[in-house]
This record gives structure tokens, C-alpha cells and sequence, in this order.
């Protein structure tokens, strides 16, 4: 594959405001990142904005949501200035995301197959019998043994494991470049985690596409991706390699790797978070 | 392994059919058993004399007498019970004393009249209110919802008798557009051969169609009136559920795989409505073929409403078991057919 010189998106100053009956609230301030072809961790607490910004990408924001930046480019489209119809087109295509619980992020009265074939022939506009075929192969891509079973099942009929597996072949089948996986493994079992991590790794690379990983789980990101975000009240506090995590400089990233417990630990009580206004501001 | 598990599974699911069918039947003979035992004590435990009500209060003790051991009322009420439910069976409900006809035979002309009403204006509430309620809940807080909530509120509050009357004086006494009170006009009564009693299907059938276009002159207007209130309903009930569906993660996942807005409302949110809506329009459908006395009236229309209100300020007892009879069997009916409509449309029933 041919390196890009340019980053595949880019985002500068990116805000999300939602408006409430309690007035303005700043869900997203000032983030700012590029991304080339590479799998980019965010990191951060519940609330800490890290899923909006992963909306704000898609445009997919609440109702009452608002977004603004200087600068939100994909490949070359601005997406400040897209209409509908062009965010439409990159929705799915180009952009998608994986959802946490496969229990809530799958329809419940449609059919695994259903739902994987209509990703693709939602784009393609190919013929039922070629997005069906599609679809198994994408069902075999994610390792599934019985591709054909799985794609008649209902989704209340197979596991959080294989829904995850789902989900991932449903969000790939169109060959999207850019992956948003929100908390893509939470809902799972931890053996299971591995597996789909795993799995979501070689269908990013044999595609080539990039990756922002949204987890609250600070050494899976770390494990898993190249650059790490650690978002704090819905700023960007610290920017890491992966690698480099150990040697994070910011106290709230000292402060949440500190709170990780350890197997073989004395049972040590584990420390507060420590938490600073000034940080926010 | 996870497909033959999968496929266990159906064909386990397929074996618990004549096991379910057999539950079915049964519940409905208890329900049904129910049902009777039930409206034939209350008819019982009426303060009104049966026998005062076919005699008269001025015969002689002997006549009297004579026809309350006719009645069977000397028994004693299990076997008098057992009695009625013998002669239910053999389609024998009695004769009113109102109209000094076989009960039978008067439902089989005063409930197709209730069906044909209560069918159509089940049918104009569903067609108008939840397409408009999917409408109202996609355009949440705009001015559509406003007007959809407004037109449902007015629906709902505003009395059926009043509304029924001004209808008639504008559209059949002023405007001349429709036609007045009854099922048809006179000069077509009892032209028509009746099969199923229901004017629009017998006219049909006969090929009749200026007697076709006579009763759906007649039926429209009482038909709107009472579906009205079904609209209203249906339309505020289908907006709250639209929304709780819109919010679902599912059609976050539907958008995020960029199926465009109009699929996403009506392919992935609306198949999850219509699990939801089955009960209710059952049960509203159920409601209507309860007859609508206040409706009918208005509309000199002939339904089992009318006849069982009148039954009941007559002291007609045979008559109001009948109608009862008619009346629960439809909601049996109804909501068996719901849970059947419920089980095709909601894989996780099945």
C-alpha cells in the first residue's frame, strides 16, 4: 500500500455543546488530533466526552447536540462544510463505528444476515443474492464456523461474543477506512475480549484501515494501539505513544494508571483518583 | 456446533406446536366456561323477575307458577347453568321478550351491523393515526407534532353524541354529502340477499354496487366518528413508542451504516412498533365491537350496543346473556389473533 503523506483526518479545536433545560453543556472542548493510518486510542472516565467525539466524526450527534471546529477534514472532504447527502455517502462507506453491547446495537427483529447484507447493499446497490454471499463471507472472515446458521439466527439467539463478531463484520463489509470502536469490548467476557481484539486487529490490517479506539480501560488501549488520548472533562489532557504510557507526565493519567489494580499486588487499598479543576480549564 | 445447537433449537421450537395448539384450545374452553358461568349468575342475581317479564304482574298465581317451572327456575342454579350451556351449544339462546324473537336470530342482524361500523373505523384509525404518529414522533417538537397533538387531543375529549350530531347537520343536513342515519337508504332495504349480513360484502357480492355505494354513503360518517377517538389513540400511542424506539442503540447502528433516514424510520424502528402495536389496536378493536351505544344512537345505526342497552332497561335477560356471550367471545378472538399476529411479527416470542 502506498504511504499517504497526509493525515487521514484531521480534527482541530472540535467542540460539542448539547443544549439542556439546565442550559450549554461543553461535552467536547478544544480537541485537536490527526490521524494517519494507524489505531489511535482515547482514554478517559465516563463523561469524559470521549464517545462524542467519536459521533461528532460521523455526524451523528443527539438532537440536541451541537458541533463546531476550525478544521474537521477526512481524505481531503471537509466535513465542516458537507451536506447531508456527502456525510451520508461516508457514513458506513468510508467512516463506521462498533457499538458497545451487541444486545442493544443489533435490531432485535431482523436477522443476523439481514442486517450484515443490508450494510453492504446499502452502498453497493448490489442484488440480494450477491450481498447475501457477501455476507457469509464476511461472517467467515470473522471466524464464524457455521457462517450459514448465523446468518438466519436472531440476534437474541447468539452470544455477546458472536454479536461482537457481528457487529465488526457488519461494520467492515462496506471496506471503510476509518474504524470508531466505542467501548467495542466492554460488554464482553474477558477471554472472549481477547479474541475480538484480536480478530478486530487482522481485519484492520489486511484492509489497511485506521482505528480510534474509545475505552475507559487504560492498558488495553495501551496493549492494543499506537498513540494513546487521555481526555479529561472533555479535553485533551495528554497525548502518549503507547509504549511511552509509563512514562506519563500528566497527573491524571499518573493518577488513573496508579488506580489499576495488580494481581500480584499486597491487596494495598487502591488510591483515590486525585481530580483538578485547573485541568479542565 | 453453534449451528446445530442453533438448529436444535428451531426444530425443538417446531416440535412444542400441537403442545401450544392443545394450551390454546384449552384456555379458551376455560375462558369460555368462564365467561358464561360468570354473565349467567349476574343475570341470575338480578333483582328483575323473568317470569314478571313474559307473564305480565297481573296473571294468576297458577300461570305463574307454571312458567316458572318452564323456566327451569325451580332448580337449583348449577343445573339451571348446565341447562342454558346445553342449549348454547345446540344454538338455542332463548327468545327475547322484546322482540319475541330467538335471540340468535337477533344477533345475527344487530352484530354484523357492529362489525361492519367497528371494522371500518378500526381500519380509518389505524391508516390515519399511526402514519401520523411515526409523523409527530419524527418530527419531534416541530410544528407537525404540535398539529398531530392538538387534532388528537380534540379526539379524545370532544364527545362522540356532539360531534355525531354536528357531523350530521353539516356534512348530510347542509353540505348533502353523505348520507343520513341508518345502514341504507329504505328503498334499498331488504333488497340485498344477506350471507354474512355485513351490507357492504353482501352488496358486493351480488354485485350490487348502487346499493354498495348507498351503505358506504351511510357508513362513512359514524365510521369517522368512532374512529376518531381510535385515531386519536393510536397516533399518540404509536408517536411514544417511535420514540423510545428512535432512541434505541439499534438505530444508532442502522444510521452509523449510513441506511438512509426513511429505511432506518420505517424498516428498523417501525418493525419494532408494530410488535407493540398489535395489543393495542386488538384491544381497541375489541372496544368498538362492544358496540358504541352513544354512537348508534345518533346514527339510528341497528348494533348490538343499542340492542343490549335495550335488552337491559327491558329486564330481557336471554337477550343480554346472548349479547354478552357475543361480546367476550370477540375479545377471545381478538386477543388470540394478537398473539398469534404477535408471534410472526417478534422473533423472541416465537
Amino acid at each position: 500500500m502506498v504511504e499517504r503523506r497526509d493525515p487521514l483526518l484531521i480534527v482541530d479545536g472540535l467542540n460539542v455543546t448539547f443544549d439542556t433545560p439546565h442550559g450549554a453543556v461543553a461535552a467536547v472542548r478544544d480537541v485537536s488530533f490527526a490521524l494517519g493510518r494507524e489505531k489511535l486510542g482515547i482514554v478517559g472516565e465516563s463523561g469524559s466526552g470521549k464517545s462524542q467525539t467519536g459521533r461528532a466524526l460521523l455526524g451523528l450527534l443527539a438532537r440536541n447536540g451541537r458541533m463546531s471546529a476550525r478544521q474537521l477534514s477526512f481524505d481531503g472532504v471537509d466535513l465542516l462544510r458537507a451536506g447531508e447527502v456527502e456525510r451520508h455517502a461516508l457514513r458506513g462507506r468510508r467512516i463506521s463505528m462498533i457499538l458497545q453491547d451487541p444486545k442493544f446495537s443489533l435490531n432485535p427483529v431482523m436477522t443476523v444476515g439481514e442486517q450484515i447484507a443490508e450494510a453492504f447493499r446499502v452502498h453497493a446497490g448490489a442484488s440480494r443474492r450477491e450481498a447475501r454471499d457477501r455476507a457469509l463471507a464476511m461472517l467467515k472472515a470473522v471466524r464464524i464456523r457455521e457462517p450459514r446458521y448465523v446468518f438466519d439466527a436472531w440476534p437474541h439467539e447468539i452470544s455477546g461474543g458472536m454479536g461482537q463478531r457481528v457487529m465488526i463484520a457488519m461494520m467492515m463489509v462496506p471496506e471503510p477506512d476509518l474504524i470508531i470502536a466505542d467501548e467495542p469490548t466492554s460488554a464482553l467476557d474477558v477471554t472472549v475480549q481477547l479474541q475480538v481484539l484480536a480478530l478486530l486487529d487482522d481485519m484492520l490490517a489486511r484492509r489497511g484501515a485506521a482505528l480510534i479506539f474509545i475505552s475507559h480501560d487504560l492498558n488495553l488501549v495501551a496493549s492494543f494501539c499506537d498513540r494513546v488520548l487521555v481526555m479529561y472533562a472533555g479535553r485533551v489532557v495528554e497525548t502518549l505513544r503507547a509504549a511511552e504510557l509509563h512514562a506519563a507526565r500528566h497527573p491524571y493519567t499518573r493518577g488513573l494508571l496508579a488506580c489499576q489494580p495488580r494481581v500480584d499486588g499486597e491487596g494495598a487499598d487502591l488510591p483515590t483518583l486525585h481530580r483538578d479543576p485547573a485541568w479542565a480549564r | 456446533m453453534i449451528g446445530s445447537q442453533l438448529q436444535q433449537g428451531r426444530s425443538s421450537l417446531l416440535g412444542h406446536v400441537p403442545r401450544r395448539i392443545a394450551g390454546t384450545a384449552l384456555s379458551l374452553v376455560l375462558t369460555f366456561v368462564g365467561l358464561t358461568a360468570v354473565t349467567f349468575v349476574i343475570a341470575r342475581v338480578m333483582p328483575a323477575d323473568p317470569v314478571l317479564a313474559i307473564v305480565g304482574d297481573r296473571a294468576h298465581q297458577d300461570v305463574y307458577d307454571a312458567v316458572y317451572r318452564e323456566l327451569g327456575l325451580d332448580q337449583p342454579m348449577l343445573v339451571q347453568y348446565l341447562r342454558y350451556l346445553g342449549q348454547l351449544f345446540a344454538g338455542d339462546l332463548g327468545v327475547s321478550i322484546m322482540t319475541a324473537q330467538p335471540v340468535l336470530d337477533d344477533l345475527l342482524r344487530f352484530f354484523p351491523a357492529t362489525l361492519e361500523l367497528a371494522t371500518v373505523a378500526t381500519l380509518l384509525g389505524v391508516f390515519a393515526g399511526v402514519p401520523l404518529g411515526v409523523l409527530a414522533a419524527v418530527r419531534q417538537g416541530r410544528w407537525a407534532d404540535h398539529l398531530v397533538r392538538v387534532v388528537g387531543l380534540f379526539g379524545y375529549s370532544v364527545p362522540v353524541f356532539w360531534l355525531g350530531m354536528l357531523a350530521l347537520f353539516v356534512f348530510y343536513a347542509k353540505l348533502g354529502w353523505v348520507a343520513g342515519p341508518g345502514r341504507i337508504d329504505i328503498f334499498y332495504e331488504g333488497m340485498v340477499e344477506p350471507v354474512t349480513g355485513l351490507i357492504l360484502v353482501d352488496s358486493a357480492l351480488a354485485r350490487e354496487w348502487d346499493i354498495f355505494r348507498n351503505a358506504i354513503g351511510h357508513l362513512v360518517l359514524p365510521a369517522a366518528i368512532l374512529g376518531i377517538h381510535s385515531f386519536a389513540y393510536l397516533a399518540r400511542m404509536t408517536r411514544h413508542f417511535m420514540l423510545e424506539q428512535l432512541g434505541q442503540e439499534y438505530i444508532l447502528t442502522a444510521r452509523v451504516k449510513g441506511v438512509p433516514e426513511g429505511a432506518v424510520i420505517w424498516r428498523h424502528a417501525f418493525r419494532n412498533v408494530l410488535v407493540q402495536l398489535i395489543t393495542i389496536v386488538g384491544l381497541t378493536y375489541a372496544s368498538l365491537l362492544e358496540g358504541s351505544v352513544l354512537t348508534e344512537t345518533v346514527f339510528a345505526w341497528p348494533g348490538i350496543g343499542q340492542y343490549i342497552t335495550s335488552s337491559l332497561f327491558n329486564n330481557d335477560m336471554n337477550a343480554v346473556l346472548g349479547g354478552t356471550i357475543v361480546v367476550g367471545t370477540c375479545f377471545v378472538a381478538i386477543n388470540m389473533g394478537s398473539d398469534l399476529l404477535y408471534r410472526l411479527v417478534d422473533p423472541r416470542v416465537r
